[in-house]
């Protein structure tokens, strides 16, 4: 398993170079403009000059050789200078933001805390309360904490975040005033009173992600559970006498985990790329919405670092996901 | 004791035992009633309910529920009934045939890489790559590049509902195609298919008779998951220019429309919130109970 | 009279004499797009100059009005007062000698002219580079005067370094930033020290600003408060919602919802939505050559015209068909107005001759088609030598602009003209991006329909938008802002002449001229004058919402209502 783990991280390096390059062509073939949101009283030459000196006037190859060099150089020692105080990187140009001319790093950094506190901690409700739902679904199939766990999973899936999301505003910001309707990404939590505003200001966001994350996971954790209840070692756990608690928790569940740890490994990524919708409902400004805007404004070398760094969890998690299988299931091998 | 039977009974009867467990169970069978009556409603409810969707009733926009407009009209005056029915008969058939295109590629790719260990890694990176592609640029390079051709090709219409299809299908596989991996990575060091293997049974014949009836469950929620997120996401699609022409409603588009009212006319959202939750839950119960059925631990109790 | 004036002036001495910088406390602003950078030479997003002139100030301004008012400078140049010379060739600004810049230091005529030098830098990328045309030198001739010298008579010499695009920076922080290095500095163009009532403590790019009044605000008793939150994000409906309904945010800015939805909001009570009008016309453009995809190349070129948009009987029965009022009602309210001319405003610009477009008239669109030969065919589409009246008519997406396409495809089939809608991505349709078939510029539909509007109150610059040679074609990369592909010798020649005259009265005559021009030939189909929506806070006072300018305009005079 070790000589796996260790082949696939270096094959990871080609595989994210090459995926690198492929977003890059993507990213300059799709249609779309850096000036395009500018007023329509800026004339074309201006816009021309603008787009010139964003580098658009050089050929693609050596845009992508640029940007390689700008993130795989500049920025690491960038930041080495900045954790050892030397300056290390000199006058080495970093990736720059087209829309706010500032290192995309930073605001990348910038970003994190909210992005994190929101969509992560609702990631981390959702797999909660999924997977005692998914447990006991199966377990007590068809009877009613089944029925309704299905019926809110299926609503709470088919309705999407922009629908729930202006609903749960509509009633609890607007009828009742309870909570607030904006995010204020610059609230600092140091005493009582912040954390409470800290809290008040992240439940709504966190419910409406929770519901739609739980409701996938909980749905495979289920289908999984029921496939492995009936199995034969299931009748012969149970008639060695075990308990039925250490059946169901040690047994069962250990076998059904597959598909719900590919879910779960799937998804982590996903709280870093930010939850588009749900962050511009709720004005959280994250990652999503910071990537949302980027790609509306064409603003690439943003999208292009974003969407590299987003390849980098990915490729990672699939990783995790096929070492915790071995673990899981020892039978399984990779050769 | 079920095994039994199924050795000596012909193999016309095993699918008779499916039905009759299929229709043994409760919520499969309300699943599927409804969903029928969904596709009839969609397919010949223009016929009964004869208003144009797309007919602009002015004067009587914003009107509640009546006789002339059962579920009411919105801003412009057009009938909501015939909205949710023409717009029912483009989400049903965007989402199942996406949900199709999708399912069926993510367990093509799943069961080739988890079954055959040379295709693992490459299948698996292409699927890596496809997961971290941004879908906007991708969904807008699509638009670009085949928008003018299916139209061309195919006229308008067609051309966009096979275009939709493909990128929904295109873009949504990824996951499929890991869970069934996984699962199949799994089952494949089973006793049961190692015993198979062992008499010599093709790798074909083996997939097919037994792999592919135990990883059936999380494809089936897969599938149901699959339906929803077609629907929603063919909403979208709408907003980039890239769905069908902004006056063709389908349920995704009449929710997004009808938020801004969410206040002043709740029911607005209602119909087509219900519609898409609806046929995402029939179509989850037939899931259920299809996956029951075919299980033959279950199918004999 | 006099006593109503006099108890006027008295409250406006009380409350000045009684307000104290900073004693009221915080407001906050939303706009639901977010600004990127507080240099608006690097970015001509309204988020980002409107945002940036609570901090930066250009010489002069356009007040509520339109008219022009000195803000740094001491008083407008004109002829009259020998500012501007005789022969329009030059213009001198005079500074107020009270100025100081937020870090203490005064302003001298040396920032003017670096700002002009800052922004004509040949590798900068400015995006205000069009407010500087013509423009020789810029010279500071002592401490507090500069000369900006034209290269030829400049009858309106008003864009450079007035108005909210572009403002003055300060020379001493700016100094290392210019040509290609300007973008670059990030802490400078997050952080640039103003004359405004405010500067940056804290700058989120693409979320939040936070702000504080300026110490070194030249009225001692301004700004009112003393700090100011600038939120950017989401969408207008939930900006609406946070000034109207909830009252957590002080002024929600450009509120384009339905009227019916927003008079809604403003109905829970908690403040006020106001609307002002500019120059802003949503229009229909009118495609005068042939997007068919046949022609590969030479698709929507002037080589080939339209195969019956050519008809100036089809184009203005398309007009005829229009019911203008219902538009309004439905998409725009009490922010919009219908309207016949393209230049809808200001008052001396504005034509009458046009008006008779403002009543629908289904039956006498019919007649003129018939008259012009297109007879009304089995499917209910008119023809003529086998070219059917059908439309491809393209928007950019947004719930107005779909509702605005389907009632006017229902009146256009009632004439026998059949239409496809197609919506597009904003940040499609409006780029420029020559690969792409779906930008506005290249045209690849029948009709197409945005919005557009002239910056300040002159509109010469923009009329000569539609001169010949100015069409997107392949040989330009598909750019020019003659998207019609209008041409006429007639028009061409009066903007020659207005480019030449100075008289003010003798330039509405030929915007007017012009504007009747093209209305009568029907290359642009005007709908809607649209105007500028915003909220505030019953709360909140002394907002004027100026749509000439920044709407933050006068935020130093903004003020808590007790």
């Amino acid at each position: 398993m070790l000589q796996y783990t260790i082949r696939r991280t270096l094959f990871a390096i080609p595989t994210l170079l090459l995926i690198s390059l492929v977003i890059f062509l993507l990213l300059d073939l799709a249609p779309g403009d850096p000036t395009a949101q500018l007023p329509l009283t800026i004339p074309p030459d201006v816009k021309e000059k603008i787009r010139v000196s964003l580098g658009l006037g050089e050929p693609i190859h050596i845009r992508y050789l640029l940007w390689l060099n700008q993130f795989f150089v500049n920025e690491p020692l960038h930041i080495l200078s900045e954790l050892t105080a030397m300056d290390l990187s000199g006058d080495r140009q970093r990736v720059i933001s087209w829309q706010t001319r500032s290192p995309v790093v930073d605001i990348i950094v910038q970003r994190l805390p909210q992005t994190l506190w929101v969509v992560g901690l609702s990631y981390v409700v959702g797999v909660a309360i999924a997977l005692p739902i998914g447990i006991i679904s199966a377990y007590r199939q068809y009877s009613w904490f089944d029925q309704i766990g299905t019926f809110v999973s299926m609503v709470g899936f088919s309705v999407p975040t922009f629908f729930t999301g202006v609903l749960l505003i509509v009633v609890f910001s607007v009828q009742l005033n309870w909570l607030p309707s904006i995010y204020d990404t610059t609230l600092v939590v140091e005493d009582w009173n912040s954390f409470v505003r800290q809290v008040k200001q992240m439940i709504m966001p966190v419910m409406v992600l929770a519901l739609y994350n739980a409701a996938q996971i909980s749905r495979f954790m289920r289908a999984s559970m029921l496939d492995n209840l009936n199995q034969e070692y299931v009748r012969t756990a149970r008639a060695k006498g075990l308990r039925e608690r250490v059946v169901i928790l040690l047994h069962v569940l250990r076998n059904s985990l597959i598909p719900v740890v590919t879910v779960i490994a799937l998804g982590i990524p996903a709280v870093f790329a930010g939850a588009i919708i749900t962050e511009q409902v709720f004005k959280v400004n994250g990652l999503g919405q910071l990537l949302i805007i980027s790609i509306e404004a064409t603003d690439l070398p943003m999208v292009q670092t974003l969407t590299f760094i987003f390849a980098v969890l990915i490729v990672a998690f699939n990783l995790v996901a096929d070492i915790l299988y071995g673990i899981l299931d020892p039978r399984i091998r990779y050769d | 004791m079920t095994e039994a039977v199924e050795f000596t009974a012909p193999p016309s009867s095993q699918w008779n035992d499916v039905w009759h467990q299929f229709k043994s169970h409760r919520g499969a069978l309300v699943g599927c009633l409804f969903f029928v009556f969904i596709l009839l409603t969609v397919a010949f409810g223009p016929m009964v309910w004869s208003i144009d969707p797309q007919y602009i009733d002015i004067r009587a926009r914003n009107s509640g529920m009546s006789i002339a407009h059962p579920l009411g009209t919105d801003q412009l005056g057009r009938d909501t009934l015939a909205r949710v029915i023409a717009g029912g008969r483009t989400s049903v058939a965007v989402g199942v045939t996406a949900m199709l295109l999708s399912v069926l590629l993510g367990t093509f790719v799943g069961v080739l890489a988890g079954f055959f260990p040379k295709f693992d890694g490459p299948l698996m990176r292409f699927t890596d790559l496809f997961l971290a592609l941004p879908l906007l640029p991708l969904l807008l390079v699509m638009i670009m590049l085949f928008r003018d051709v299916l139209r061309s090709v195919l006229g308008p219409e067609s051309g966009v509902f096979i275009l939709i299809v493909c990128v929904i299908g295109i873009t949504s596989w990824m996951q499929a195609a890991r869970i069934v991996r996984g699962d199949v990575l799994s089952i494949k060091e089973r006793e049961f298919v190692l015993a198979s293997r062992s008499v010599g049974t093709p790798p074909v014949r083996l997939v097919i008779r037994h792999i592919l009836p135990n990883i059936l469950s999380p494809i089936m929620v897969s599938a149901t998951l699959g339906i929803a997120n077609a629907i929603i996401t063919e909403s979208a699609l709408s907003f980039l220019g890239l769905g069908f022409p902004s006056d063709f409603p389908t349920w995704g588009r009449l929710l997004y429309d009808s938020t801004d009212y969410l206040q002043q006319y709740p029911e607005r959202v209602l119909w087509p919130g219900l519609a898409i939750s609806l046929t995402v839950l029939s179509v989850n119960y037939m899931g259920d109970g299809l996956r029951d059925a075919l299980d033959p631990r279950i199918r004999g109790r | 009279m006099r006593p109503i004036t006099f108890a006027l002036a008295s409250l406006a001495l009380a409350s000045s004499v009684a307000a104290e910088r900073g004693s009221d406390g915080h407001v906050s602003i939303i706009y639901w797009q977010a600004p990127s950078i507080l240099n608006p030479y690097l970015s001509g997003g309204t988020k980002d100059i409107e945002s940036s002139s609570l901090i930066l100030e250009p010489l002069a301004r356009h007040d509520e009005m339109g008219n022009l008012v000195p803000w740094l400078a001491a008083e407008i140049p004109t002829v009259k007062n020998g500012g501007v010379a005789a022969d329009l060739t030059s213009i001198t600004w005079k500074l107020r000698d009270d100025i100081l810049w937020s870090d203490g230091s005064p302003l001298t005529a040396e920032d003017v002219v670096f700002t002009a030098d800052y922004c004509m830098n040949p590798d900068g990328g400015c995006a205000q580079l069009a407010d500087f045309d013509n423009i020789v030198a810029v010279d500071a001739l002592d401490g507090s005067t500069v000369r900006i010298t034209f290269d030829g008579p400049k009858p309106y010499p008003y864009a450079a370094l007035v108005g909210a695009t572009t403002p003055i920076l300060q020379k001493n922080q700016f100094e290392n930033c210019v040509g290609a290095k300007a973008p670059e500095c990030t802490a400078e163009n997050f952080g640039p020290i103003g004359t405004g009532p405010f500067r940056v403590t804290d700058f989120r790019p693409n979320d939040v600003i936070s702000l504080e009044a300026n110490p070194n605000y030249r009225d001692p008793t301004k700004p009112a408060f003393a700090t100011v939150t600038f939120k950017g994000g989401g969408d207008a409906a939930s900006a609406a919602r946070a000034v109207l309904e909830t009252g957590e945010f002080d002024y929600a800015w450009n509120l384009q919802l339905a009227p019916d939805v927003l008079a809604n909001m403003e109905a829970a009570g908690k403040g006020a939505v106001v609307s002002a009008f500019g120059t802003l016309v949503e229009r229909l453009m009118v495609n005068l050559t042939d997007p068919d995809p046949d022609l590969g190349d030479m698709r929507s070129t002037r080589d080939h015209p339209h195969p019956f948009l050519s008809d100036i009987a089809v184009r203005q029965a398309l007009s005829m068909a229009i019911e203008r009022d219902l538009l309004v009602e439905i998409g725009y309210g009490k922010a919009g107005q219908p309207t016949c001319n393209v230049v809808p405003a200001p008052a001396v610009f504005a034509s009458s001759a046009n008006d008779g477009c403002l009543v629908q008239d289904i039956e006498a669109a019919k007649k003129l088609l018939d008259d012009a030969g297109w007879a009304m065919g089995a499917d209910g589409v008119r023809a003529k030598d086998g070219v059917r009246l059908s439309i491809l008519y393209q928007t950019s997406t947004n719930a107005v602009r779909q509702d605005f396409q389907a009632l006017i495809k229902q009146w256009w089939a009632e004439i026998g003209v059949e239409t496809e809608l197609r919506n597009l991505s904003a940040s499609v349709f409006f780029g420029g991006d020559p690969g792409s078939p779906d930008t506005y510029q290249k045209f690849y539909a029948d009709i197409e329909m945005y919005a557009n509007n002239f910056e300040g109150a002159d509109p010469e610059a923009y009329l000569g938008n539609w001169r010949c040679g100015l069409d997107p074609r392949p040989d330009t990369q598909w750019q020019g802002p003659n998207v019609p592909r209008y041409c006429s010798e007639a028009y061409d020649a009066l903007l020659s002449e207005m480019s030449q005259t100075g008289d003010i009265d003798e330039r509405a005559r030929l915007g007017k001229a012009m504007n009747d021009m093209l209305m009568q030939d029907f290359v642009m189909i005007p709908l809607v004058h649209r105007g500028r929506v915003s909220a505030h806070a019953d709360s909140l006072g002394g907002v004027k919402l100026n749509t000439w300018d920044s709407e933050l305009w006068n935020v130093a005079d903004w003020h808590r209502v007790k």
